[in-house]
């Protein structure tokens, strides 16, 4: 049934795509202009239109402060979390943030928080789905780094709320690449799965065993990426243009842009040449032009690719495994073409590496494989379930500024945890609950996800209560928590709200919001589409002038026709749908007995023996009505 | 016997009822687990119980699914944890092992507070000694001397050490037997004395293992 596609969605900070099942096999559905990966840009154009994907490419050079990338290394994170990031990216913050607001940026006049952002390249996808399935699509299994920790993956989701799609799981990247890996190769084993992308950098270690997927432990770093490769490589270009040309453009996000591009450019050429050449165009006629080869790029970038040695080893550590024990590693991530990064792994794990897969598009196949898991499964994936775990421990701020820890990293989830907890002073009716992520002793060392009152604890002497806490990761490896006083039966149920997150009205409004630019989007769709049909058919016409069945209309129906084509070409460059619509319907029954004519005079040639293509008629038109309704889709 | 988590009539996923995790898996609370046993029973439970499986149920089969998966998957994570399951089956016999935890150990660390913690009789010479190693060593790195006889005192210490936590393990896995065998014909006062034999080697090996990390502080820093 068309309506019930669950699409697996890979969103990428650099690029998305989704993907969906098809048949044995999961597929990418490709946009309009037939490419499969979707830039994880968005910008304004001239008209306030909202702009995604390849199409926004280009005005993160001719109006950056119109645009938008990367904005998933913004997903669940406070002002302060972001400021050094600020400094590598040409983001503006909205001027009137209040404290503790999720942060918003600035796209031309517009203010839009990381999620609205994710949601608008999520909605390109969905809009490309359904424009392959010719229907609605409502549910979809969402990709994350696996180390994002509990306010990203709410960001995520949030993300996925706002765009319309029923998020029915997030599943971790390097996963979801382990289940298409596995899918293809069908092997029991150990294996290490190596994924550096645009911006976030993540390890796990899966054991497979006949169809199940279990991690058994995963580490890595969300803000570690090709991104940083290409800021080292912008950074000496700004230098040397300041130097050589005398030219400081680090404020000109034009120039910046272009550095970026050409950055970007040479490093995926130095992929396959020992050399490659940046040329950048700038402001004043002058240009930039700086040889980069492959050995200065590959020492540049060292620090950088180095910074995946210590989360894979911790790892392994954790997985209580030596390299020699991992039956294969997979890699996942644009970043891993790069030729440096499969001689760290091949030297850390003391293997060649797999890369049969393409590394751009196996997390978004993996997504959709865990769609159809989730489906209720098929015959190639009854057998398959996954068993992941979360990245992060988690636990309760206590006296002293410490955290105890009460479920550990590298848990199986869904994983609970119950803890007690009572009053220190005498009659205190409130007991406050911080609850925190992250592997450090103490409570302010750690990433604070909420705090929650307890409120209504009977009086008692100090220590006498006995408050209940459970933790419930669930399988997105989002957090619940609840807690009861005991002696009184006193319940809070809390959803962790992170610190940094969108509250469920937030989520709602914006959700409205999107419906309203969603019609504006869909009536201008609607346009574009009548108007492409009104040229089909005027083309059809002129050329059903030429045949014969033409002459054998009385010259009062010739007329009509005319008239009413040349109302048709009067209003269809209008924004006018139904107008158009008018028009387009008025000159298809006009033209009907034409169309009979025609079809008649085409039977009575292929019945002489004439071959059809020795008739004025193209395949097209010969096969049924010359000027019936085009399809599109 | 297991634990009900399925309906016998309708097939469908029950709450999660409040047992301990041996029942969870309706395995008797012997220690001497079979690991490629338990892995198996935890897949075959996980095909049936885990989320996965119910993204398309009504709301109520959901929850109780992940309730259900949840407790599957702490108490595999405790039962297939040689230390763990051992500690969560004395707890389950009543022994409140909190003193010796590694948390109550973390905690005293990092507040600095001084922890109630009983040095074994037999180790008190050996750790006297160490200490005062230890101690030295720190003295001589504030000086920034390096004296390669203490570092290998303390070396040869550390190995004793490491030796007597590997055969406390040994000395474990002989009590589960013990135990085991004391679950299916033993007395009471039989059980309870095993019990309490194996709360000293756990309390012992935990001993060990904190003095284990101070020698490794000692020497990194």
């Amino acid at each position: 049934m068309a309506s019930d596609h669950i699409v697996g969605i890979d969103l990428g900070t650099t690029n998305s795509l989704v993907a969906f099942m098809q048949g044995d096999s999961p597929a990418v559905i490709p946009g309009e202009d037939g490419l499969n990966l979707v830039p994880s840009v968005v910008a304004l154009d001239e008209k306030n239109q909202i702009i995604v994907g390849n199409a926004a490419r280009k005005y993160l050079i001719e109006t950056p402060e119109r645009s938008v990338y990367s904005a998933k290394r913004l997903m669940g994170r406070g002002v302060e979390d972001i400021r050094e990031e600020l400094k590598m990216f040409p983001f503006q913050l909205a001027d009137d943030m209040a404290a503790g607001e999720v942060l918003r940026i600035k796209i031309g006049e517009r203010t839009y928080t990381p999620p609205e952002i994710s949601a608008l390249v999520l909605r390109q996808l969905k809009r490309n789905a359904e424009r392959f399935f010719g229907g609605p699509v409502t549910k979809a299994v969402i990709t994350v780094p696996a180390y994002f920790n509990d306010a990203q993956r709410q960001a995520t989701k949030d993300a996925g709320r706002i765009a319309g799609l029923d998020v029915l799981r997030l599943v971790n990247e390097p996963t979801a690449a382990s289940l298409a890996y596995g899918l293809d190769q069908r092997k029991n084993g150990i294996v290490a799965v190596y994924d550096l992308g645009g911006g976030t950098f993540d390890i796990s270690i899966l054991k497979l065993h006949d169809g199940i997927f279990e991690v058994v432990a995963t580490n890595g770093d969300t803000h570690l990426g090709g991104d940083d490769i290409d800021n080292l490589l912008i950074a000496i270009a700004l230098d040397d243009i300041r130097g050589d040309l005398g030219l400081d453009v680090r404020r000109s996000g034009e120039s910046v842009a272009r550095i970026r591009r050409s950055v970007i450019e040479a490093k995926i050429a130095l992929s396959s040449l020992p050399s490659t050449t940046l040329d950048v165009e700038l402001p004043g006629g002058k240009r930039y032009q700086r040889e980069v080869t492959r050995e200065m790029f590959e020492r540049l970038i060292q620090p950088v690719i180095d910074r995946t040695v210590g989360p894979t080893k911790q790892a392994l550590k954790d997985a209580g495994l030596k390299p020699s024990q991992i039956d294969e590693v997979v890699l996942v991530g644009g970043s891993t073409r790069i030729p440096k990064v499969r001689e760290l792994v091949q030297g850390l794990f003391g293997r060649t590496p797999h890369t049969d897969l393409n590394p751009d598009e196996v997390v978004a196949l993996g997504a959709a494989v865990q769609a159809n898991i989730l489906g209720g499964g098929s015959d190639v994936t009854k057998e398959m379930l996954l068993l992941d775990v979360t990245p992060l421990s988690l636990g309760i701020e206590v006296a002293g500024g410490v955290t105890d820890k009460i479920i550990l990293r590298n848990s199986t989830i869904p994983a609970s945890a119950t803890q007690y907890y009572t009053t220190q002073v005498e009659g205190q009716t409130n007991v406050a609950i911080h609850v925190l992520q992250g592997e450090r002793e103490l409570a302010r060392d750690c990433r604070s996800l909420a705090r929650f009152d307890l409120k209504g604890v009977p009086p008692m002497p100090a220590g006498m209560p006995r408050i209940e806490v459970k933790f419930l990761i669930d399988a997105n490896g989002i957090l619940h928590v609840s807690a009861r006083e005991q002696r009184s039966g006193k319940e809070a149920e809390i959803d962790v709200q992170p610190s940094y997150g969108l509250t469920d009205e937030q989520v709602e409004n914006m959700l409205l919001e999107s419906f309203d630019y969603a019609e504006e989007d869909f009536r201008q769709r609607q346009v574009i589409e009548a108007r492409r049909e009104a040229e089909t058919i005027t083309a059809a016409l002129a050329k059903g002038k030429n045949n014969p069945a033409w002459q054998a209309l009385t010259s009062d129906e010739r007329h009509n026709i005319a008239g009413l084509e040349e109302s048709l070409v009067a209003v269809k460059d209008g924004d006018d749908y139904q107008q158009i619509r008018n028009a387009i319907d008025a000159l298809n029954q006009g033209t009907m007995r034409l169309a009979e004519l025609m079809m008649d005079t085409a039977v009575t040639t292929a019945l002489k023996g004439k071959a059809m293509d020795q008739t004025d008629f193209e395949e097209g038109t010969a096969a049924g009505h010359p000027v019936a309704k085009a399809e599109f889709e | 016997m297991r634990a009900t988590h399925f309906c016998s009539a309708c097939g469908k996923v029950q709450p999660a009822a409040p047992v301990d995790y041996f029942t969870f898996f309706g395995f008797p609370r012997k220690l001497d687990l079979d690991a490629s046993k338990l892995e198996k029973e935890f897949y075959a439970l996980s095909r049936h119980l885990h989320p996965d499986g119910f993204a398309n149920a009504e709301e109520q089969e959901r929850a109780w699914s992940l309730e259900q998966s949840s407790m599957l998957n702490d108490a595999y994570r405790t039962l297939k944890d040689p230390i763990k399951r051992t500690e969560y089956l004395l707890r389950l016999e009543g022994v409140e092992l909190e003193e010796q935890s590694k948390q109550a150990t973390e905690k005293a660390r990092v507040t600095g507070e001084l922890k109630k913690q009983v040095v074994p009789p037999d180790l008190l010479e050996e750790v006297f000694e160490l200490n005062m190693h230890l101690e030295e060593l720190r003295t001589q790195k504030k000086l920034g001397e390096d004296d390669p006889a203490l570092l290998e005192e303390i070396g040869k210490a550390k190995l004793s050490l490491e030796e007597k936590f590997d055969a406390l393990f040994e000395e474990l896995q002989g009590q589960w037997k013990k135990w085991d065998a004391a679950v299916d014909s033993g007395t009471e006062p039989d059980r309870m004395q095993i019990r309490d034999r194996m709360v000293d080697v756990l309390n012992r090996r935990n001993y060990i293992r904190n003095l284990v990390r101070d020698v490794n502080e000692a020497m990194e820093n």
